[in-house]
Parts: C-alpha cells; sequence; structure tokens
C-alpha cells in the first residue's frame, strides 16, 4: 500500500474507519467539510447505547452479533465505556409490552422491585419489574468522536475540507451519499438534552409503550440525553412540539424528579438507512461506500470498520457487501 | 369483488404502513398477505420540502392502491387540511378520515367526524370515515355523503377484536348495501375471520402485523383469514342448534352396539 487511502467524512463511520485503519498501519487521509464533530453530522445527536441485546426486539440478527464487537472497539480506542448494563420498564397497563420485549431479546434477567432498587436505587418504588441486560453498555457520543478526531490528529492525520482524488476512496459520507447511493432514505430522529441534578441513574433505560418506545441515557454530571423518535422523513431540521412532548413526557413518567430538569438541547437529524435498515458495503471503480447505520452509528461502526480493513488489507469479502464493481 | 366509490378490488385485506421493523418488511408482508389497499399516515412524515417522499414512494412501488389518512389529527380543520395535503400528494380523491377525540384510547370523535366528511365530500373527497358501532352515528356520516363506513372492532393497536358484537351485527343489518371495512381493534387472524363471516366486506389493520415477531408471516395469516371469513359468509353458514343432529342417518345402519 503505496497510496494514502482517502476516506470522506468525518462522521463516526468515517472516524471509526480511519482509526481502524491506521491502527493496522495503512495511510489515511480524512476529508469533511468541518474540521471538528458537531452538529453538522447525525452521529452528534446520537444515544451512545451499545445495546445489541436490546435492538435485536426489532432489528434483524446481523445488528445483535455485529454490536457485540461495538464495546471492546471503544475501549481499546480509548474511550471511556460504561459497563453497567441497561434496564428496560414498561408503566403498569403495559405490562404486556414487557413480557414480548423479554420474549423477543436474549440475554436478560428480570429483575423484581427489590432487585431494581438495588441495581438502580432511585427508581426504587416505581416499577414492578424490569429487564436487566447486565452485558450491555453506553458511551458518550461527543467526548467520543472529539476523542478519535484529536488521537487521528496526534498521528499526523488532519481533517482536510477538499478531497483529492486519487486512489482509493472510502465514501462514509451518510445520508449525504444519497446523490449516489438511490436506495438510502432518511429516517428522521428528535432528541433533548436534560440537566437534572437530582436524578441519578447509572445505565440506559428504556421505557415501553405501545406507541413511542423511549430511551433515557446518562452523560454524566447530571446530564441526560432523551430519545429518540423514528419517522420516515429525511427532514434534517425541526423538531415538534408534539415529539418533544411526548419525550418529555417519557422522562416525566420514569422519574418525577425530571419535572424540574433543565431543557439544555432540543436535537434533530435524519439517520441514513437503506430499506432493510441494514447497513451496506459497497465497491464501485476505486470506491467503497460505507453507509445505512441507521439507529446504530456507534454500536455497528466498529464492526464496519473491521470489515472495510479487512476488505483493504486482505481482500477479504465484508459479509454486509451488496455490491462489488470494481470497473466503472 | 367489492367496489368502494366504484373502484373493485380483488383483497378484502387492507394493511396500514407504519410500526414495521423496516421497509423491507413492510413491502414482504404486503407481498405474502395479497392486500390491495394500503393505508398511509402523511401527517407527521410530511415536513418541509416533500421530506417523507422517499418512505411514499417505497409505498407507491408496492404497487397497491393506496389509501391516505389523517390519523393523528384531533380537531376538523387539522382534518380537513391533511386530507387535502394527501389529495395532492398521492393524487387521489380517496382519505381515511380520523378525527381522534380522545388522546389516550385514540377513540374518534363523532360530532367532528360528521362536520370533517361533511367538508371533504362538498370538496369532492371520496371520504372512508373511522367510526365506532354506532348506528346513528353511521346514519349521520351517510348522509353527509359518505358511502363507505369503517367501523371499529376495538379501540386502535388494542389488540382486543370485536369487542360489541352486537352493535356491529345490527350495523350490518341496518345498512346491507353499504360496503363496511372493520377497522382496528383486531389482533388476531380468528377476529379477522369472525368480522368476514358476519357480513362485513373487508378488514384493514395495522399493529396486529407490524409489531408481531414474524411480520409476513402474520400477514399471511390473516389473509387466510379473511378469506376463510368471507368463504362461509357467501357459503350461507348453518345456523347454530341446541340439540344434537346427526350428519348420517340412524336409520338402516346394520349394527347399534
Amino acid at each position: 500500500m503505496t497510496q494514502d487511502i482517502t476516506i470522506i467524512g468525518a462522521g463516526v463511520v468515517g472516524l471509526c474507519v480511519a482509526t481502524e485503519l491506521t491502527a493496522r498501519g495503512v495511510p489515511v487521509r480524512l476529508v469533511d467539510h468541518q474540521a471538528q464533530p458537531g452538529p453538522h453530522a447525525c452521529s452528534w445527536w446520537a444515544g451512545g447505547m451499545l445495546t445489541p441485546f436490546c435492538e435485536g426486539e426489532t432489528a434483524e440478527e446481523p445488528v445483535v452479533r455485529l454490536g457485540q464487537e461495538a464495546a471492546d472497539w471503544w475501549a481499546r480506542a480509548g474511550v471511556e465505556v460504561h459497563r453497567k448494563g441497561s434496564l428496560v420498564v414498561t408503566l403498569g397497563r403495559d405490562r404486556a409490552e414487557l413480557d414480548r420485549f423479554a420474549r423477543r431479546t436474549e440475554r436478560h434477567s428480570l429483575l423484581d422491585r427489590d432487585a431494581l432498587a438495588e441495581v438502580e436505587p432511585q427508581l426504587d418504588g416505581r416499577f414492578d419489574r424490569a429487564l436487566f441486560f447486565r452485558d450491555e453498555a453506553h458511551i458518550v457520543p461527543r467526548p467520543a468522536l472529539t476523542h478519535l478526531r484529536d488521537r487521528l490528529e496526534d498521528n499526523g492525520i488532519e481533517v482536510a475540507s477538499e478531497a483529492v482524488h486519487d486512489g482509493l476512496t472510502i465514501d462514509c459520507r451518510g445520508l449525504a451519499a444519497q446523490d449516489v447511493l438511490t436506495d438510502l432514505r432518511g429516517v428522521k430522529g428528535e432528541m433533548v438534552i436534560l440537566r437534572a441534578p437530582d436524578v441519578a441513574l447509572y445505565r440506559p433505560v428504556r421505557l415501553l409503550h405501545p406507541r413511542h418506545p423511549l430511551y433515557i441515557v446518562p452523560r454524566g454530571d447530571g446530564v441526560f440525553m432523551l430519545g429518540a423518535t423514528q419517522i420516515e422523513s429525511g427532514e434534517r431540521c425541526r423538531a415538534t412540539l408534539r415529539s418533544v412532548a411526548e419525550l418529555l413526557n417519557a422522562a416525566y413518567a420514569l422519574h418525577p424528579a425530571f419535572g424540574e430538569a433543565e431543557i439544555l438541547e432540543i436535537g434533530v437529524d435524519a439517520r441514513p438507512a437503506f430499506p432493510d435498515n441494514l447497513p451496506r458495503i459497497r465497491r464501485r471503480g476505486d470506491t467503497i461506500y460505507v453507509n445505512g447505520l441507521f439507529r446504530h452509528g456507534f454500536l455497528l461502526a466498529p464492526a464496519l470498520a473491521r470489515m472495510v480493513a479487512e476488505l483493504v488489507l486482505d481482500g477479504k469479502t465484508p459479509e454486509v457487501m451488496d455490491e462489488d464493481q470494481r470497473e466503472r | 369483488m367489492v367496489a368502494f366509490y366504484g373502484t373493485e378490488v380483488t383483497s378484502r385485506l387492507m394493511l396500514g404502513t407504519a410500526q414495521y421493523p423496516s421497509p423491507a418488511v413492510l413491502e414482504q408482508a404486503f407481498r405474502r398477505s395479497g392486500a390491495g389497499i394500503a393505508t398511509v399516515s402523511v401527517r407527521r412524515e410530511a415536513g418541509a420540502e416533500r421530506a417523507g417522499a422517499a418512505f411514499w414512494d417505497l409505498v407507491a412501488q408496492l404497487g397497491v392502491r393506496v389509501l391516505p389518512n389523517t390519523a393523528g389529527c384531533h380537531s376538523v380543520r387539522e382534518a380537513v387540511t391533511t386530507a387535502q395535503m394527501a389529495r395532492e400528494l398521492f393524487e387521489t380523491k380517496w382519505i381515511k378520515l380520523e378525527v381522534i377525540g380522545h388522546a389516550d384510547t385514540l377513540q374518534p370523535d363523532p360530532f367532528g367526524l360528521v362536520e370533517a366528511a361533511r367538508i371533504l365530500t362538498d370538496e369532492g373527497f371520496e371520504v372512508f370515515p373511522y367510526t365506532t358501532e354506532d348506528l346513528v352515528l353511521a346514519e349521520r356520516l351517510l348522509e353527509v355523503g359518505c358511502k363507505v363506513l369503517m367501523p371499529w372492532g376495538a379501540p386502535i393497536g388494542t389488540g382486543l377484536g370485536l369487542t360489541n358484537i352486537y352493535g356491529l351485527r345490527t350495523l350490518r343489518a341496518q345498512f346491507p348495501d353499504v360496503p363496511m371495512v372493520v377497522d382496528a381493534g383486531l389482533g388476531l387472524p380468528s377476529q379477522a375471520a369472525r368480522a368476514m363471516e358476519m357480513g362485513f366486506d373487508a378488514v384493514l389493520l395495522n399493529t396486529a402485523v407490524a409489531r408481531a415477531g414474524d411480520p409476513v408471516g402474520m400477514a399471511e395469516g390473516f389473509a387466510r383469514a379473511v378469506e376463510a371469513g368471507r368463504l362461509a359468509y357467501e357459503a350461507d353458514p348453518m345456523e347454530p342448534r341446541d340439540m344434537a343432529a346427526p350428519s348420517t342417518p340412524l336409520i338402516g345402519k346394520a349394527f347399534l352396539e
């Protein structure tokens, strides 16, 4: 490998691919119109849950399996990984939803009221039952992105704003790649960031509800991320009152102390997804496209970065590759 | 064959398009079910500059007739505006009219429903009103120009089935010539079969298929149940009776032990 590989897009996928290739001794160039991670990238708005088993409720098998690589990868990359598991709860009248969730997922245990109080003391008395996914984890997305970016910079890799089109290119532009990946669509998500110093939760909590499954992820220092809606729309702006009200209601239902929380941010963006909501790697000529991570950016980017590295270095065909046209 | 506003459709199963694990699963569920009509919500996905167009294109590619709905509308004005938007987006006069009266149970607002149905009918829409099994409400809807009724089986998303058999039977008997679709509340194929056995013209469901562990398998289950129920209705089923009636004559049987 004599020529640098160009990676376009410095969101979670581009940064993970760059980190993985660099770790394997491959010289890369990183191109993005913004030098630093920020609100222009959809991963800026992510939840950061590394919860592959929970995702199995609606996602297909590859997400559960590939997602299990994530926690170790992020830890190896030097990011603080909170391996405290995750919880799933329901309000009283939606009890049946919890049984269904348990049937559809694996690697969980059922906590009664007392066991829940031991795991998450502030939820004591609020729920009769909870599902505990002990092997799951979470990270804080923005520092994680910045960390990867800084570490690449330490290795002499700056983010350039203009692409030099020669040699192998890895396109990690997310939804912006719709211009060439015509079956890519946007799925709008809205989220809220709260500061609630009175609330102490140590792990992500999902609140099941037949209409709006929502989650809360602790970010440390009394800050919480509340997410996320899922609307079939490519719109990247305009958080609606209805969506935000639903999110805030869920937080309040989980714990009334959220009633006094300060609203720090309301975020909105669109996730890139293919029709089956599974990620893809495609090769067209000198360009490898990595895209469609949907709501699983931080969960699946490590596995996809590994696959890209194996494709580039060993010629191993990735299991998620659905198109390989070397000649264009 | 059943006709809605003069348009004949072969399948008596209609499916909603929300809540599937992915558009790919949605497409497979439609293929397997043979459903001929898809309901689509336009309200939430609309946004600016046709932001929901990618999803609507996916629905359009299913090759089925689209019945846009006004799901999530809580007022007459909101429902009318949404219907007008749907007409432009999908180039159809059809509109499944929902005016929600109660946020928690999603029960229809009967007063708003009649008013919105009147406005839309006057504007040339062909209205499919989502209603309860209430007889008087049905009469009012027909008076303002609706030519199809969509009585609920149970509240949306509950999967409770036909909770008021008497009311539904009365409704069917009272308006034998009005095409009627049992909409909402169905959770199992047996409940859909029951509705069809009672002489309803079609059923519409969403959650029962979309949220099943295997939506594609459940879609086929419903398709077969709807077909079975319709065949039974057309075959004029026997009346239930209290006494046993042997299906083989006893007289002339050689040995009776």
